[in-house]
């Protein structure tokens, strides 16, 4: 494959290295005069000097042939500009991009660049799966698919405690996954009973999140 | 008319007190405080300090009553991005945008963006000037 990276900071470079051990060509754009040398002096003729939101430069580091671009810099309004760019108008099939600023998410969305990583709400997702909370927690959002696979915890207080997922007056955009009790998880289906203690996994369409915690969690004080 | 002005530069600002001075009701977004300075003393509208990327701060400043938004920051990425949120989130029936860059201007003017490039107007003004003098040989 043919990968284009722009913004040559710790995420792109560590790409470029990674992506050229599997076997791609890569190009790596960096528009940072010092950075750039560091950068040809590790990379050589991988790394390009020049600005991954100039039009003529993308064309140069050959955008019209590449398989994915990904960009990486540390402002979101030029990753949302290089996928946008690279999308609409030179045709390319995959972008990803980098949010550094969550609170951008939306405007990425807005655009239609729906692969973004975003470390901050990584992060933020990982700090929520590790204390527990009667929340749902959301594992991995499938943005592409509109949909949400979430978790959350059966507590003493829990309106479904006690009963089978079959008497669950389950929101018609979710479906119950999975249930783990002490270290062992099990499919759902209608016999399982969940219990106070249990983890339960569930997917749904995003937006019938609040139907869901009315069926699973106890009301809130 | 109800006006938003996003980037209080040498463009935003003398956009800003003409339109003003016509009686429009005209509001301005800089993240630099010290912006408000380009606006005359007796300055009548309203002037919002922060980065108009953020969805608060364009709320706050009327994005979703104005009847045009003029997005003129000294980053056209920026420009670029904020000019789409407000056309493509709050629907505002007129947005101009300032790009610098003549390729990135025409590009998203043909995605539908009313784009206003300074660059290309220099060239052209400064071509046709030299192309009408006769020069030496004359």
């Amino acid at each position: 494959m043919y990968i284009l990276i722009a913004g040559g900071g710790k995420v792109g470079s560590n790409l470029a290295f990674t992506l050229l051990k599997m076997g791609h060509e890569v190009t790596l754009l960096d528009n940072d005069r010092s950075r750039y040398a560091a950068l040809e002096a590790r990379f050589e003729h991988v790394a390009r000097y020049g600005d991954a939101t100039e039009l003529f430069v993308l064309e140069r580091a050959g955008v019209e042939r590449s398989d994915l671009v990904v960009a990486v810099t540390g402002d979101d309004e030029d990753n949302i500009i290089v996928c946008q760019v690279a999308k609409e108008k030179y045709g390319v099939a995959k972008c990803i991009a980098r949010v550094n600023d969550p609170r951008n998410q939306p405007h990425f969305d807005m655009v239609g660049i729906n692969l973004t990583v975003s470390a901050t709400a990584t992060i933020l997702a990982l700090i929520e799966h590790e204390l527990p909370a009667h929340e749902l927690v959301t594992l991995l959002d499938l943005r592409r698919e509109n949909l949400e696979i979430v978790e959350f915890a059966i507590d003493q207080d829990s309106p479904a405690a006690g009963r089978m997922v079959r008497d669950l007056n389950m929101p018609g955009k979710s479906r119950l996954i999975s249930v783990s009790r002490a270290g062992r998880a099990e499919i759902a289906i209608g016999e399982t009973e969940l219990r106070p203690g249990d983890l339960v996994m569930a997917i749904l369409e995003p937006g019938s999140e609040e139907d869901l915690k009315r069926v699973l969690m106890p009301a809130a004080i | 008319m109800k006006l938003l002005i996003v980037g209080c530069g040498r463009v935003g600002s003398a956009i800003a007190s003409r339109m003003a001075a016509d009686g429009h009701d005209v509001s301005v977004i800089d993240d630099d405080p010290e912006a408000l300075a380009r606006l005359p003393e007796d300055w009548p509208g309203r002037f919002v300090q922060g980065h108009a990327l953020d969805l608060d701060v364009l709320i706050d400043a009327g994005i979703e009553t104005a009847d045009a938004c003029v997005v003129a920051t000294d980053g056209d990425n920026t420009n670029i991005v904020i000019a789409q949120v407000a056309q493509k989130r709050f629907h505002c029936p007129c947005v101009v945008t300032r790009i610098l860059d003549p390729a990135r201007a025409a590009f998203y003017s043909s995605l539908g963006l009313q784009t206003v490039c300074a660059t290309s107007a220099a060239i052209e003004t400064t071509t046709q000037a030299i192309c009408a003098t006769p020069g030496r040989a004359a």
